[in-house]
């Protein structure tokens, strides 16, 4: 088994206005040294038996669903988790 | 003719497509559900608005993996006029069928008001009724209607004349002030107002009507040819 950490992220070109306004909210609490706030989704997978090819795996499901390639980077962590 | 209204698990704008179509146009319409697998015997297909799958993950990218997504794919690819609206826009654009994609409104808030738009296009089978810089009122509702492409791609757009409606008043954000744009072969329109929203005088303005009958008169038009 596996357990898979994704995290998705506008891209750095691509403007955050979400960001944009949590790193303005921080600024109204006086936290002055924030430069920048990027919000993204974190997503956590468990892929069940001995699945060959992992990683290409979740590389394709990232392409194909879980992140839009136009706005968005990805990235991922696998990690083997052995069952008790 | 005879026009497909696509419902998706969480489609809310299906009925005002069907009004427009069937009341308004005074063509036929019918509605097909998501999990469907055949459009045969449409002549044209129409995505509607709403917040398919609730709008989980991203606006429209559950949807595009839907079974009559497929159909929707191989009506477009047969030069079937193909027209998304809002939520339906955003389901096009995951699918590939139109180039880009959107993100939350730059002030962050859902906007729902008349705007004003210019038709920038009026070659294309979805505004051959507009004069080319008429000013329209249409409807937008969004929360994410903020269209975002990169310089390449806006560069294409612009050159090959593709996008065919553009806000006055930019209310999102949207790159280039888009509020419409068409594939390359001109029969795929993707757009956040909502002409089927603006399809008779006592709600405000029936200038979406034209959109409808653009898309009629062509079809005629190839047909009479044919004939």
């Amino acid at each position: 088994m596996y357990k898979v950490k994704v995290y998705v992220t506008l891209k750095e070109s691509v403007l955050d206005p979400q960001g944009n306004a949590v790193k303005n909210s921080l600024h109204s609490l006086s936290y002055n040294e924030v430069e920048e706030v990027r919000i993204g989704k974190y997503m956590e997978l468990t892929i069940g038996g001995s699945t060959e090819n992992v990683e290409k795996r979740i590389e394709e499901m990232c392409e194909r669903l879980l992140a839009n390639t136009v706005i968005e980077d990805y990235r991922y962590e696998i990690e083997e988790v052995v069952s008790q | 003719m005879k026009f497909a209204v696509i419902v998706f698990p969480g489609s809310n704008c299906d009925v005002d497509m069907y009004h427009a179509i069937a009341d308004e146009l005074g063509e036929e319409a019918s509605y097909v559900r998501f999990d469907e697998t055949s459009l045969e015997g449409f002549d044209a297909v129409l995505l509607p608005g709403g917040f398919s799958y609730g709008d989980y993950l991203r606006s429209g990218a559950i949807a595009r993996f839907a079974p009559i997504m497929k159909e929707v794919i191989k009506a477009a690819e047969a030069g079937k006029p193909v027209l998304g609206v809002c939520n339906g826009f955003q389901i096009l654009l995951e699918a590939g069928l139109l180039p880009g994609a959107m993100k939350r409104n730059d002030r962050l808030k859902f906007m729902c008001r008349p705007v004003e738009l210019i038709v920038e296009n009026n070659q294309t089978l979805f505004t051959n009724g507009y004069e080319k810089n008429e000013v329209i009122t249409v409807p937008i509702a969004h929360g994410e209607g903020n269209y975002y492409c990169d310089e390449k791609t806006l560069k294409e757009l612009e050159e090959s004349n593709r996008i065919a409606f553009r806000y006055q008043s930019n209310p999102n954000g949207s790159v280039a002030d888009i509020a419409g744009i068409t594939n390359k072969e001109g029969n795929v329109l993707g757009m956040m107002p909502h002409p089927e929203r603006a399809v008779d005088r006592l709600l405000g303005s029936n200038d979406g009507l034209k959109l409808f009958k653009s898309i009629l008169h062509n079809w005629r038009e190839a047909y009479v040819t044919q004939a």
